[in-house]
Order: C-alpha cells, then sequence, then structure tokens
C-alpha cells in the first residue's frame, strides 16, 4: 500500500535513495544538502538503510569512493550542492568515461564568492559536459519518482551512465510537501539488481583505464554519445512504466502544460519550471494563448521535442543560469537546437540568479513583453534591465 | 625468506613499457607474489599507468583500475566497501601510488581513508620525484637535488611521510626498499594478514630521474639505506622496529655511511661535484641526516 510522507525535499531524496538499496554510499556535507546525508546516516542507524556509509573526507573522495564501490559492480548513490559538486568535476567526468553508473542528486546553490546558498543552476549547469545524465526536478514526489527512476536508466544496459539529480536550494530542499511513497515491495520489482557492464573482480583481472589512442579513446566518446541517445528513449519509457505501476508522471524530457493551441511556450525548469504552471494559469485565463514545456533533463537534450514545440509556436525561455560572456545555457542551447530547422522566434530572460526570487507575477510578465515583440533579440536580464 | 623460496607464479606479465632497470615494476612484482591473485589494485596516475601498457593489453595479470592522480585511496575505500558489501572481505585492496600521488596531491584523501581505518594497503613507491611528467620535484624530493622544477638544486628537505602516516595510529606502517626483496615480502606479507589501513612505502630509485645507469637500481637502494638517507623500519601496535641495516645503524652498531657514496653516483647531485665541490650543501645533507636519526634514537630506541 502507498503510504503518504510529509517532508522537504532532502528528506525525501534520503527515503527514495535508501528504498533503492544502493551498496554504498559515500557523501561529504555541504549546505543545502546536509540533510539528505544526515538523512541517509539516520537510516542508517534504524537499520533500514543496509548498505555501506562512507564518510569521506571531501567530494572528491565521496565521487571517487562511489567510482570504486560501483566498479566492483554494486549499486552507489551520493548527494552535493554547488562548491562540492565543483570539487567533483574530475571525477563526474571519470564517472561517465567509466561508464559507471553513479546516481547522485545535486541541491542547486549559488557559487561563491561571496557565500550565498540560495537556488542558482549554475552548479549543476556548468557540468553539463561531463557525460552526466541530467534531470531538473519541481517538486518532492518528482524528486522521490526521479531518484529510483534515475538507478534504472543509468543501470539500464543501454545507458551504463551516471544519473544526477538536481533540485533547487531551500524552495525543494528544505520545504515539505506530500509525497506518496510506495511499499519496498514495489519498488524492488520495479528496481532489479544492477548488472554492471564490466566490473573488478578476481575472476577476471581486466586493467581499467590504462593508457588509450586517440582511435580507441574517440570510440569510448562515441559509445557515451549513444548511450545519452539510448537515454533520450528510455527515459520516456521508463516514466510511463512507472505511471502504469504508480499512477504518478512528471512527463519525460519535458513536461507539458497547457500546450494545445499555445502561440507561444514557455520553457523553464526546476523551482521556477513549477512556479511557471501557476503563470500559464492567469496567463491562460486572460487570453494569452502561452502554454509550458518544463524541461525536465537538459543531458540528453531533448532537441528532436523542442523542434516538434516550434513547429506550432514561438519560445519563450527562462535560464537561472548564465554562460558568463555569452547566454543562458537553456536559450543557447535551445537555439542551437532550432537553427535550420525553424523559423520561430525565441526569446530569453536571465531570473532568480543569486537565489533572488521569481515569482509567478514575474513569470507573467516575462511572458506578457515576450508576447507583446518587446523583448529584444538577445537574452534580457529581468530585474536589471529594462523590459 | 630468500628470494629463491619467493613463490613461482608471476602476476606481473610480459608486454610492461617500464624503463629498464625500473623500481616500480621490481618492487611490484614482489608484491604481487606476496599477495598473491586475490586482490585488486588501484592506480593513480603516474609511471605505474604507462607501465601497465596500453590499452586494451596489460601487463598486471591483477585487476586494476586507474583513478585520478589524488584520487587513489578514496578509489580504494570505494573498492574496498563494495567488495565488503558482496562478502569478498578475503580479497586484498591495494592502492599503489607514487610519491607524488601520496606526499602532495593524494595526502588529503589518503589521511582521509587512513582515519577511518579503511581495510586495505596503501603502497606508495617513491622515486623521490614526479617520473611521470619529466622528472618534476616532489614532496619526496632530497635537498639540493635536481629536477626539471628545481633546476639548481631543490632548497627544501623533504617531508617525513613515515612520521605523517604514524600519527594516524594505524595498526600497521612499514618503510621498506627495492634493493630488499625478502624485506619488502615480509612486511607485505605481514601488511596482508592485518585489518585495517596498513601503509608500506618502497625507496625506489629511478635510474632516468636520478641520472644513473640503468644497472645501478639496486645499488642505490642499498647505499640510500646505508647511509642512512632512507630507513628500513616498521611500525606495527604503536611500537616502531627498525630493521636490516638501518636496525644497526639505530643502535649505533655500525656507522652509516657518508651520504657522497650515494649521491656522486646521481647526476641530479652532479652540481655539488662539478665544477667544484660544494662541501657547505653536502655538510647541509649529513647533518639533516644526522638530525633525523637523533631524533629516531630519541623516539624508537
Ligand atoms: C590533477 C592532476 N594534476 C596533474 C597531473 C599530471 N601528473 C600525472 S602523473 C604526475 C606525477 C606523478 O608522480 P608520482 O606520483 O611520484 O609518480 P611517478 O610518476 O613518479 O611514478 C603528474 C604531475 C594529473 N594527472 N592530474
Ligand atoms: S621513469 Fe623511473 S619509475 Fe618511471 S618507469 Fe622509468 S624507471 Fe620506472
Ligand atoms: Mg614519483
Amino acid at each position: 500500500m502507498t503510504s503518504v510522507m510529509i517532508d522537504t525535499g532532502n528528506y525525501i531524496a534520503a527515503k527514495a535513495a535508501v528504498m533503492a538499496c544502493p551498496d554504498v554510499v559515500a557523501a561529504y556535507p555541504i549546505t543545502p544538502q546536509t540533510t539528505l546525508v544526515e538523512g541517509i546516516a539516520k537510516y542508517l542507524h534504524t537499520g533500514e538503510f543496509k548498505g555501506e556509509y562512507i564518510c569521506v573526507e571531501s567530494e572528491h573522495s565521496a565521487m571517487a569512493a562511489c567510482i570504486g564501490a560501483s566498479a566492483t559492480g554494486i549499486r552507489t548513490f551520493t548527494g552535493t550542492s554547488s562548491h562540492g559538486l565543483l570539487l567533483m568535476h574530475e571525477m563526474l567526468h571519470w564517472a561517465a568515461l567509466a561508464r559507471l553508473p553513479v546516481i547522485m542528486c545535486n541541491i542547486n546553490r549559488v557559487v561563491g564568492p561571496g557565500w550565498n546558498i540560495w537556488a542558482d543552476e549554475n552548479d549543476s549547469i556548468s557540468q553539463r559536459d561531463t557525460g552526466w545524465i541530467q534531470f531538473y526536478c519541481s517538486s518532492n514526489q518528482e524528486i522521490f519518482d526521479t531518484v529510483i527512476q534515475a538507478f534504472k536508466l543509468g543501470e539500464h544496459e543501454q545507458v551504463s551512465l551516471p544519473v544526477m539529480i538536481s533540485y533547487n536550494a531551500f524552495i525543494l530542499s528544505h520545504t515539505s510537501m506530500p509525497v506518496f511513497v510506495p511499499e519496498q515491495k514495489e519498488v524492488d520489482d520495479f528496481l532489479p539488481k544492477r548488472k554492471a557492464k564490466w566490473k573488478l573482480e578476481v575472476e577476471n583481472p581486466i586493467t581499467f583505464g590504462n593508457i588509450i589512442l586517440p582511435n580507441e579513446y574517440e570510440k569510448v566518446r562515441k559509445e557515451m554519445q549513444d548511450a545519452q541517445n539510448n537515454a533520450k528513449e528510455l527515459i520516456p519509457t521508463i516514466a510511463k512504466d512507472w505511471k502504469k505501476r504508480f499512477n504518478r508522471f512528471h512527463g519525460g524530457l519535458l513536461e507539458y502544460y497547457k500546450c494545445d493551441d499555445a502561440e507561444y511556450v514557455l520553457l523553464s525548469m526546476g523551482a521556477i519550471g513549477a512556479e511557471s504552471k501557476v503563470a500559464i494559469d492567469n496567463l491562460q485565463k486572460n487570453g494569452y494563448k502561452v502554454g509550458l514545456a518544463r524541461v525536465r533533463v537538459i543531458r540528453p537534450f531533448p532537441t528532436e521535442e523542442i523542434i516538434k514545440l516550434s513547429k506550432k509556436a514561438d519560445l519563450i525561455v527562462i535560464d537561472r543560469n548564465i554562460s558568463v560572456g555569452n547566454e543562458g545555457v537553456l536559450f543557447n542551447e535551445i537555439k542551437g537546437a532550432l537553427f535550420g530547422m525553424s523559423d520561430a522566434k525565441v526569446y530569453g530572460f536571465i531570473a532568480g540568479l543569486g537565489g533572488k526570487d521569481v515569482t509567478f507575477g514575474d513569470i507573467e510578465i516575462m511572458c506578457k513583453k515576450a508576447i507583446k515583440g518587446k523583448a529584444k533579440d538577445h537574452q534580457i536580464w529581468y530585474g536589471l534591465e529594462e523590459v | 625468506m630468500a628470494i629463491k623460496d619467493l613463490p613461482r607464479e608471476e602476476c606481473y606479465i610480459p608486454g610492461s613499457a617500464a624503463c629498464p632497470g625500473c623500481p616500480a615494476t621490481m618492487a611490484m612484482r614482489t608484491v604481487f607474489k606476496a599477495i598473491g591473485k586475490n586482490m585488486v589494485m588501484i592506480v593513480p596516475a603516474c609511471c605505474t599507468a604507462v607501465i601497465e601498457s596500453l590499452h586494451p593489453n596489460t601487463s598486471f595479470d591483477i585487476p586494476t583500475m586507474n583513478i585520478a592522480f589524488e584520487a587513489a585511496a578514496a578509489g580504494a575505500s570505494g573498492v574496498e566497501a563494495g567488495l565488503r558489501k558482496q562478502g569478498k572481505t578475503d580479497t586484498t585492496v591495494v592502492a599503489w601510488a607514487g610519491d607524488g600521488g601520496t606526499y602532495d596531491i593524494g595526502i588529503q584523501a589518503l589521511s582521509g581513508a587512513l582515519e577511518r581505518q579503511t581495510n586495505f594497503i596503501y603502497i606508495c613507491y617513491n622515486n623521490e620525484i614526479y617520473s611521470n611528467t619529466g622528472i618534476q620535484r616532489s614532496g619526496a624530493t632530497p635537498y639540493a637535488a635536481w629536477t626539471t622544477t628545481t633546476v639548481g638544486g631543490k632548497t627544501e628537505f623533504r617531508k617525513e611521510m613515515g612520521e605523517i602516516i604514524m600519527s594516524h595510529h594505524i595498526p600497521y606502517a612499514a618503510q621498506t626498499c627495492v634493493s630488499y626483496p625478502e624485506d619488502l615480502y615480509n612486511k607485505v606479507k605481514k601488511a596482508k594478514s592485518i585489518k585495517g589501513s596498513k601503509y608500506i612505502e618502497i625507496m625506489a630509485p629511478c635510474p632516468p630521474g636520478w641520472r644513473f645507469g640503468m644497472e645501478r637500481t639496486v645499488e642505490m637502494g642499498t647505499m640510500a639505506v646505508e647511509t642512512g638517507a632512507w630507513a628500513l623500519y616498521e611500525y606495527e601496535n604503536e611500537v616502531v622496529t627498525f630493521n636490516g641495516k638501518s636496525k644497526l645503524i639505530l643502535e649505533g652498531k655500525i656507522k652509516r655511511k657518508p651520504i657522497e657514496d650515494w649521491i656522486k653516483y646521481q647526476g641530479r647531485f652532479r652540481h655539488l661535484f662539478i665544477p667544484k665541490k660544494d662541501v657547505e650543501k653536502i655538510k647541509a645533507i649529513e647533518n639533516h641526516i644526522d638530525q633525523k636519526w637523533e631524533r629516531y634514537r630519541k623516539c624508537y630506541l
């Protein structure tokens, strides 16, 4: 029987992770991820978590330990945020290139200096080229469901890649919401034990990761790309399987909200994605033909689905990140996806950096500006530039 | 255990890309013999990543995973936990790293793993330089030695890793040298039999790095011990026991040989002899070694 748990995003993530039965968790605390690792420590204490918990001395070591553990063929989990994620950077590449399905929650937090612990997606966005699959969640229920689905996806034989599940600092990590929690048996049925692509075992003494020449290395990269493409197919499939079992669905690569007949589609993610739904309701009530496509996954990038959207509507993009010297990454990548494929206009906004609140009212203003043609071609810094 | 009695089985197999006279390979061959095939090895960036040969080939008949330069001990922690979770507790987990990966960039992960009492053997083969990247200074490079980043000779003395390790109060640590295979074998064998964190450091004179002929590796190691530049000892249950020639030096039964006997064969110290003997610097090396042995006597005799 499904039960209801009312708790914060971090404790919900801890619950989901523990129900996925990882064999090894290695983690290091950082605000606002701390309650996630504390949650797992609590489950270790109560015996609900039966794996090994390595309290490492840094995030770099957390990821290295997850890599080592995963290389023995078992299931691993960790969580971090902001500076912790950045410290892991080298090991993020390592996990992906080694094709080890380490599953990790990242609580999106501002990068310093100065120190700021609020929501901002630059931490995980700056890791987008590491080969990790990247999800962005907009509710605690989505965190729960996505964490468990991520194990199934990452460990899938056609994928075998690490998966990062990001959610905004405090807005989700420290906000309580009711969440439906299935029974352990139901999770076990959905998520069978991992079958490793390769592993360190005495019976089969391979050497992994030694010197590799250009021709062979290029193939490794191509295989990663193929795996990401496989994930693109599998993410909706797994989400639909989940829906069949648990009657909950948060979308595939994108979550479409009131997009039928829309002349404009707003693309946003994370907590702004959730807030966008309220904005869309209000806008539609007032006669604006604007829908929402909440971006749940940025790697693999939902290129095909975005092109499809652009055939019927112009696009409005809100980025809670900035690739300094260029543009918000979602805005930039969406334009890249459309190049030569569509004549749709794309309007971009930067909003909510440094944890600045982005309300549905703000989102409505941004959408109206774009719809009235008042947004310029380049991306606008909402609140800093004249809109 | 005499050399002739060492196990015949080789896990260090043909195909290695090491330099002739490489101390790391000599040591590794003995380590493999001491532990046997029931082991898993983690190797960070270092010469060994080259020695092990090119993908998809290997010169190790041991399951091996390469990991980032600073991550050997952390990676090994994960491997150990993963194997333990699967009940494979009889498999020995070995992190095998150079002095750069141990004294410098990897010291944090190493210290963390030792503090957590991770059940593994961490082995550092100390060739006193970053060899892989072309002979740069490390925290293990001795005073006055030339490297490509200490062109006029290093101006600092090396750190005492052994004493740093001991301050973690792990069950077993040892210093040995590639020139004494029985000593190396016995220490590794003992480490294998102990639960918890074990640290073994192997003095590993590197012919191209130190600038000596490849036929002299063993001799350079022996002389490191006989001059007191390096000491053979074991640390077990908080007690330090010196062994071999180092024990005799400690007890004052023999005098250590003058440092010149060792450094004059090494091109990295050439500037101390040519064009003119640098008496002051040689004296500084001697004094430093004397001070070290005085400390050893005070603490461990
Ligand atoms: C983060 C990082 N910095 C630098 C390097 C380049 N690097 C590879 S091996 C090495 C030196 C290794 O020295 P040591 O550990 O003593 O091993 P040796 O080469 O002497 O066998 C360096 C600097 C690297 N691989 N990773
Ligand atoms: S440089 Fe030295 S340590 Fe490295 S392979 Fe050659 S001899 Fe061995
Ligand atoms: Mg070295």
